[in-house]
């Protein structure tokens, strides 16, 4: 277990992909905080499944796009396992639209959460990691953020963003010991992918040159991989996990 | 004062790894005793833990020399 000792904040961890890397870290031998924000019970139940494994876990309520609040959950966590050694900036929102049809409220509710969220996420640990002098972040952008995608110009251009933050604070942060790499999932499935309807899905497996949706547990191997060891000297990285999507 | 001075001029020598004969109230971060942004922003931090005490991002901006954090953290205790 090559996570033992180590302890990880991981935003939207009450379900789908983020739950999974929770739980990944965990089983790896790290202490959880487990971040929601709305689905309390959910949360409560990943970090009850985290205790059992013998670690430590506990959940935090907070909107990532409210900059006070953020630094309240990261005070939290730190007051409660003294440091952080891995964040994992996952939490994210859709408001699927046509550009033309967009409304300005849905392009703004999803760049404050999907991109500003995990900018305000990686200012309030930076202080801590620098003190430690050492530190991973893991960002989860997406596939569309390398190719785009038709219907979703806000979650697109949030995503690309993410990719662009990854590599600007990797370069700002990498004299001290702390990586910053992001993870662009293709189609997982998940409580997002399932809301689509059958004919979109197969329309987009058609796209997938291995030819099926992606697990989330696949997402939660790669982030395993790089909060280890084994990635000590990966950072400013962009790992597609998208059965091909982006070559 | 003194006192200060001294805890400030540790902080100063065993983070940016200069003599302690370079430092004095003039002496700039940055021209003078070789740091760049990240090892003044990690000055601040270190200050705070040593003085026990918030430094608002504004007010570090205006921290750029020696005599600037003394005279700061006289002001705040």
């Amino acid at each position: 277990m090559n996570l033992e000792g180590k302890t990880a904040l991981v935003t939207g961890a009450s379900r789908g992909i983020g739950k999974a890397i929770a739980l990944e870290l965990a089983r790896l031998g790290a202490d959880v905080a487990v971040n929601y924000a709305g689905s309390e019970q959910k949360a409560a139940d990943v970090a009850e499944e985290i205790k059992a494994m013998g670690r430590r876990s506990f959940i935090v309520q907070c909107d990532i796009s409210d900059s006070e609040a953020v630094q309240s959950m990261v005070k939290e966590t730190i007051s409660q396992f003294d440091r952080i050694d891995i964040l994992v900036n996952n939490a994210g929102i859709t408001r699927d639209n046509l550009l033309m049809r967009m409304k300005d409220q849905e392009w703004d509710e999803v760049i404050d959460t999907n991109l500003k969220g995990v900018f305000l996420c990686t200012k309030a640990v930076t202080r801590q990691m620098m003190k430690q002098r050492s530190g991973r972040i893991i960002n989860i952008s997406s596939v569309v953020g390398r190719i785009g995608n038709a219907g979703q110009a806000n979650y697109t251009a949030a995503k690309a963003g993410v990719i662009g933050l990854t590599k600007a604070s990797a370069r700002e942060l990498a004299p001290r010991g702390i990586t910053v790499n992001a993870i662009a999932p293709g189609f997982i499935s998940t409580d997002m992918t399932d809301e689509l309807p059958q004919e979109a899905k197969e329309q987009l497996i058609g796209q997938i040159p291995l030819g099926t949706l992606g697990d989330v547990e696949d997402i939660a191997a790669a982030a395993a991989f790089l909060a280890g060891d084994g990635a000590r000297y990966i950072t400013g990285q962009v790992i597609g996990v998208d059965g091909g999507m982006a070559m | 004062m003194a006192d200060v001075l001294e805890r400030v001029t540790k902080i100063i020598v065993d983070r940016l790894g200069v003599e302690e004969s370079q430092i004095n109230l003039d002496a700039k971060f940055k021209e003078d005793l070789g740091a760049d942004s990240l090892d003044v922003v990690e000055l601040v931090m270190e200050l705070e833990d040593e003085f026990d005490m918030e430094i608002s991002d504004d007010d570090a901006e205006n921290i750029t020399t020696v005599g600037d954090a003394v005279t700061y953290i006289n002001s705040k205790n």
